[in-house]
Order: C-alpha cells, then sequence, then structure tokens
C-alpha cells in the first residue's frame, strides 16, 4: 500500500515518526532509522543538557509487526529499551511489546571453517555413506537368503499371491519393452557389423558377431537396465510410500514380517522373470539380427540359422547366468532404498532416483566382473 | 456494537458441490472485522470445502464470495493476488513445503516483497518464528524433523509472515495433545489481539472454541445454521447443535474453562 511515512528530529532529541510504518517499505524504514539514531547518538553529547532521547510514535498510522520490529532494533541501536517508545497508542504498544518479547536474540555464528576441512569431511561423509550402503545391501542379501530358505522350507509361509502379481508387474508387463529394444539391438548391430566386416569380405561372420553380442552380453544387459529402470524405482517407490504411511510400522505391530511380506516376494518375483525376459531378449535380438542380415546382405535365414548353430551354446549358458544375479541385486537394492525412505516426500524422491542409477551401476559392475570371472575360467 | 461493523467476509446464497453430491446450498455468512469466528459442523459438512471456496482455491457453482469488499468467485488472477497478500492460510498440518527448512517456509511470502534485503527478511522470518513459540533452532529444522505442534506453530508463522488482516486457520488444533492445544489457543488469542486479526477458524476442538471463538457459526444441511455466541448456542434447539454444545464432552469443556478462567 502506497502511504508514506516520516522520519523527524526533534528539537526534543526525540525522533518524530509519522505516516505508514509496514512491511512493504521496510528496507528504507530500516535504513532511515538506523541513519536516525546514529545522528542522534553522534549529536548528543556535544549538546550542554542531557536530553531524554527516544521515539515518538504519535505521528504513527499504521504499524504492522515489521515496523515495531524497526522501531526495536533502532531502540535497540540506540541502546534504549521499550520505555523510550512513546506516544504509540494503545494497540501498537501492545504490538511493540508482543514484538519485543520476540525479538531475536543474537547468537554467535558458528566458527568458520578451513574450505579444505570443509572438502575432507564432505568426501569422509560420502565414503562412510557408501560403507554403510554396501554393508546394508549384504545385510539385506542374508535376509533375503534366509527368507527364502524359510520358504523352502515351510512352502506354504511362501506368499503366493503376491509373488505371482509381482511377476505380472516385473515381467509379463515388461515383455513388449524389452522385446522392441532387443530386436532394434540386433538390427543395429547387423547393420553396423555388416558394413564394416563386407570390407573384408567376411559378410557371413555377421552371424557370429550378432549371436556372441547379443547372447553373452547384449541381451541380458540391456534387459537388466531396463528393468533396473523400472523395477527398482517401483519397489523404491511401493515401500516407500508404505514406510511414510507407517504402514510398515503397522505390519511390524501385527507381528507381519516385513522382509518375508514385501521384500521376498518382490526380489523372488525378479529372479524368476529375469531370466525369461533375458531369453525373450536374445531371441528377439536374434531375429532382428537375422532380418536386417537377410535385407543387406542377403544372409537367407537358413543360412543365418546354420550359422548359428555352429557358434558355441557356451554363449547362451554364459549370458543366462547372469540373470539372476543381476535379478536379486536389482531387486535388493530397490527395496533397500524403499525402507531407506523417512517423513518427507523428498527423501521418497531422492531415494527413488537414487535406486535406479545404483541398480544400473550395480548391473554394469557386475557385469564386468562376470567378464573377468568368465575369462579366467576360460569359457 | 454501536460502532458500524465492517464486512471482511460477506458470503451470499453459496452453493457448492463435487460432481453430484451438493456441499452447499444458500449459504451466507459474515464475517466482521476483529472477531474471531468458530465454524463447527459435522464430518462432511463443509467446514474445509468453505474456507476453500472462501480463499479462491474451489469455485462454486452459485452465490458470491466478498473478501475486502472484492469478489473472489470469477475473480482475474491479479485481483485475488492481491487479496491474497492481506490474508494468511494455516491448513491443517501446516502444509509446509517439505524441501525447505522452518526459515526458509516463512520466509516464501516475504519474498514477493520488492526490494527486500536478505539480512531483513531472514530477521523477520526468525521473529516469526519467535512470535508463534518456537525456539530459535528451529528455523534451521525441516518440516519432517519436527512434531506435529511445531508444524502447526510453522505454519501459523508463514501464514503471518505478511502481518494479514485476516486469518483463516483449518483444525489448528486437530491431532494435538491438550496441553499443546491448549497453548495454541492461548497463542492464538494473544497474536490476535496483539496484530489485530480478524480470524476464520474452522475446528472440532471444543476448547479451542470457548476459548478463542467470539462468534461461532454452525454448519449444517449445506448452509449456516445457526451463528452467535457460545452461550446462546446453548439454548439452540437442532439435535445436532444440542448435541454438540450440551454433550458431556462440551459439559466437561465448559467446565475446566471457568474452572482456568
Amino acid at each position: 500500500m502506497g502511504e508514506g511515512f516520516a522520519i523527524t528530529r526533534g528539537d526534543d532529541a526525540l525522533l518524530h515518526l509519522a505516516g505508514a510504518f509496514t512491511l512493504a517499505r521496510i528496507a528504507e524504514i530500516d535504513a532511515e532509522l538506523a541513519a536516525a539514531t546514529a545522528a542522534m547518538q553522534k549529536g548528543a553529547p556535544s549538546e550542554a543538557a542531557p536530553a531524554p532521547r527516544g521515539i515518538d510514535g504519535s505521528g504513527v498510522a499504521v504499524l504492522d509487526t515489521a515496523g515495531a520490529w524497526a522501531v526495536l532494533r533502532a531502540l535497540g541501536r540506540a541502546g534504549l529499551g521499550l520505555e523510550a517508545a512513546r506516544g504509540f497508542s494503545p494497540e501498537q504498544t501492545r504490538l511493540l511489546r508482543t514484538v519485543a518479547d520476540a525479538m531475536p536474540r543474537p547468537v554467535p555464528a558458528a566458527p568458520a571453517r578451513s574450505r579444505l576441512a570443509e572438502t575432507l569431511e564432505r568426501l569422509g561423509r560420502a565414503a562412510e555413506e557408501i560403507a554403510r550402503l554396501l554393508r546394508d545391501l549384504t545385510a539385506y542379501l542374508g535376509l533375503f537368503v534366509l527368507r527364502l530358505g524359510a520358504a523352502v522350507a515351510r512352502p506354504r509361509r511362501l506368499p503366493v499371491t503376491a509373488l505371482v502379481h509381482h511377476c505380472q508387474q516385473v515381467g509379463l508387463n515388461a515383455v513388449p519393452i524389452v522385446v522392441l529394444m532387443a530386436f532394434l539391438i540386433g538390427v543395429v548391430l547387423a547393420f553396423q557389423g555388416a558394413t564394416q566386416l563386407r570390407r573384408f569380405g567376411a559378410d557371413v561372420f555377421v552371424v557370429d558377431l550378432i549371436a556372441i553380442s547379443v547372447l553373452r552380453e547384449l541381451g541380458v544387459l540391456l534387459t537388466a537396465i531396463i528393468v533396473a529402470g523400472r523395477t527398482a524405482s517401483a519397489f523404491t517407490a511401493q515401500l516407500g510410500a508404505m514406510k511414510m504411511r507407517e504402514e510398515i510400522d503397522a505390519m511390524r505391530t501385527l507381528a507381519i514380517d516385513p522382509a518375508e511380506a514385501l521384500i521376498l516376494p518382490r526380489v523372488l518375483a525378479l529372479v524368476i522373470t529375469l531370466p525369461v525376459l533375458t531369453l525373450l531378449a536374445n531371441v528377439a535380438g536374434l531375429a532382428g539380427g537375422a532380418l536386417m542380415a537377410w535385407i543387406d546382405l542377403g544372409i537367407s535365414p537358413a543360412m543365418f540359422r546354420t550359422r548359428l548353430l555352429e557358434t558355441s551354446v557356451d554363449h547362451v549358458t554364459v549370458g543366462m547366468l547372469k540373470a539372476p544375479v543381476f535379478a536379486v541385486v536389482i531387486g535388493l537394492i530397490g527395496c533397500h532404498a524403499g525402507m531407506q525412505v523417512q517423513g518427507s516426500t523428498d527423501s521418497l524422491g531422492r531415494l527413488t532416483s537414487a535406486s535406479v542409477v545404483r541398480a544400473i551401476f550395480a548391473v554394469i559392475l557386475i557385469d564386468a566382473l562376470f567378464s573377468i570371472f568368465y575369462s579366467e575360467v576360460g569359457l | 456494537m454501536s460502532a458500524p461493523r465492517e464486512a471482511v467476509i460477506a458470503v451470499r446464497g453459496l452453493g457448492t458441490r463435487f460432481g453430484p453430491q451438493i456441499v452447499h446450498q444458500g449459504l451466507d455468512l459474515d464475517l466482521w472485522r476483529g472477531e474471531v469466528l468458530g465454524v463447527v459442523g459435522g464430518s462432511g459438512s463443509g467446514k474445509s470445502v468453505l474456507l476453500r471456496t472462501i480463499t479462491g482455491l474451489n469455485r462454486p457453482f452459485a452465490g458470491s464470495v466478498r473478501v475486502f469488499g472484492t469478489e473472489v468467485v470469477g475473480a482475474p488472477p491479479e485481483a485475488l493476488a492481491e487479496l491474497e497478500t492481506r490474508w494468511g492460510v494455516m491448513f491443517q498440518d501446516g502444509a509446509l513445503f517439505s524441501a525447505l527448512t522452518v526459515r526458509e517456509n516463512v520466509e516464501v511470502p516475504l519474498r514477493a516483497i520488492a526490494g527486500l534485503p536478505d539480512a531483513i527478511r531472514r530477521d523477520l522470518a526468525d521473529l516469526k518464528i519467535a512470535m508463534v513459540g518456537l525456539p530459535l533452532e528451529a528455523g534451521d529444522k525441516y518440516p519432517s524433523e519436527l512434531s506435529g505442534g511445531m508444524r502447526k506453530r510453522a505454519g501459523l508463522a508463514r501464514a503471518l509472515a505478511r502481518d494479514p488482516e485476516l486469518l483463516f486457520l483449518d483444525e489448528p488444533t486437530a491431532g494435538l495433545d491438550p496441553i499443546g492445544a491448549a497453548a495454541f489457543d492461548r497463542l492464538l488469542v494473544d497474536l490476535s489481539g496483539a496484530l489485530g486479526l480478524t480470524v476464520f477458524l474452522v475446528t472440532h476442538d471444543l476448547d479451542t472454541l470457548i476459548a478463542t471463538a467470539s462468534r461461532v457459526a454452525v454448519l449444517a444441511e449445506g448452509r449456516v445454521l445457526v451463528e452467535g455466541t457460545m452461550e446462546a448456542m446453548r439454548t439452540v434447539d437442532h439435535p445436532w447443535v444440542r448435541e454438540y454444545f450440551q454433550g458431556p464432552r462440551a459439559r466437561a469443556a465448559q467446565a475446566s474453562h471457568e474452572g482456568r478462567g
């Protein structure tokens, strides 16, 4: 609102305020009051009579808490108390008193620290974070194996309905995207491989190229990455929302074990469906490659099949063996992140994205470890 | 009352509905400057919907809502923005922004003021945090780190950040323990007196009504069934009103209030 304000220094060594002292122009008000009180302090000693100093508010039309705050700050700067404010209306005096009671006391600032120390601290905390994450995930793996063992020993305890539900969610519903992705990868491989191999007249080896790269690496790896993006985030979001609504605490009080009721069916569903998805991805990748080889190189499907059967079956085994390992890792990372969610929606969002990043990173890291392992054992 | 009363809120012939379900029909209500109006009613009687309609969050199908003389229904965004600087709303659980600390939450409304230096904005936010009775350290905490009562106080601090003339409170004491609720009632009385607030208070809590409300409006059957002082409510002959204001809880609340006063 557009009302003005005026601060004048009277002969009686009082500051006379007039007009509206409100939030809208509080910066100017505070600055002018600061200048006026400074002048008042400087001027006072030179005058012979120790004049009573203070602030006269009889002209103040509107005062809000911000205005009251500025007046009290000016009094504080001049070393005066609330009693030096006079002429304010009873309501304004009451407001001044309320604000004075709440005036924040200045707190000593925390001692400044060197940038190096802060960097080191951040680094140390990050390292500790990673160590704790690894320890927690190991604990979750143990928990999963324990619950799985219990379920195998007493199959009636296995939550079959939940298991089937999650198999549909993470397996069946992922089929279209996984198959399409693998088919396109097969097409791209054949196309790129063909242009290179044609230069050596080794066109027919494109079949080996496709078979080995799809069966050994790409089929399982890309399927795992898609599933990590789809499912790890879904697990985190589901469990995180349940954690926020205290559903998981409620389960504990009802003697339902969250690890058995929530984590076991989810991870087990992944262990069952990820190899199936990988198999479908392998078939789709080979089909895409065969189609492109036929169109681009004139390798007929029959010839493709013949060449394909000559490559070692080991490649399939090598690829498929990774699938259940990836499944356990993706499932555990997703569930673990979900269980870490605290009260706020903020932490839910942060952990959901973190779980995807962690799961994809873990999949690629483990794939690299598998490569080293396989080359050591000579597969 | 001899002085001419100024209607801060004037609701006339209000009708709201969700799909086929009619919440309000032909609802009239006035809120006079300087009073604390307690709005009560059974669950589903549309108390919160009324609050949301008056603050422009919900669009009615009929009637008019005037706040400070400005029509809210169908108001252009600029007019609504102008009104929003003059009122503060405290939602049920504080509705604090979870990604911000309490101080940053209180600073949000202050950011709309042009030319306000950061240091002053921070100091004013601290002042509001202290005025609602929160310790200074609470300013650095995130809403998820606070108890329910502290979240409500922080929500009140944010609602008061721009020194509104009109304050909307939705169930300010719901979910608080009796001590916390009583402390909140006292805070409300103190602040509304010191800041000259007009308060629109939606509540279930009889203790809060007795301690704070200068007038009560009962919502039932889609309209304001009766309005008046707490004393007047006890003489109303309507089954719900009688049950509410003369039931065992009402008598206990009244007795404890008289004992305290």
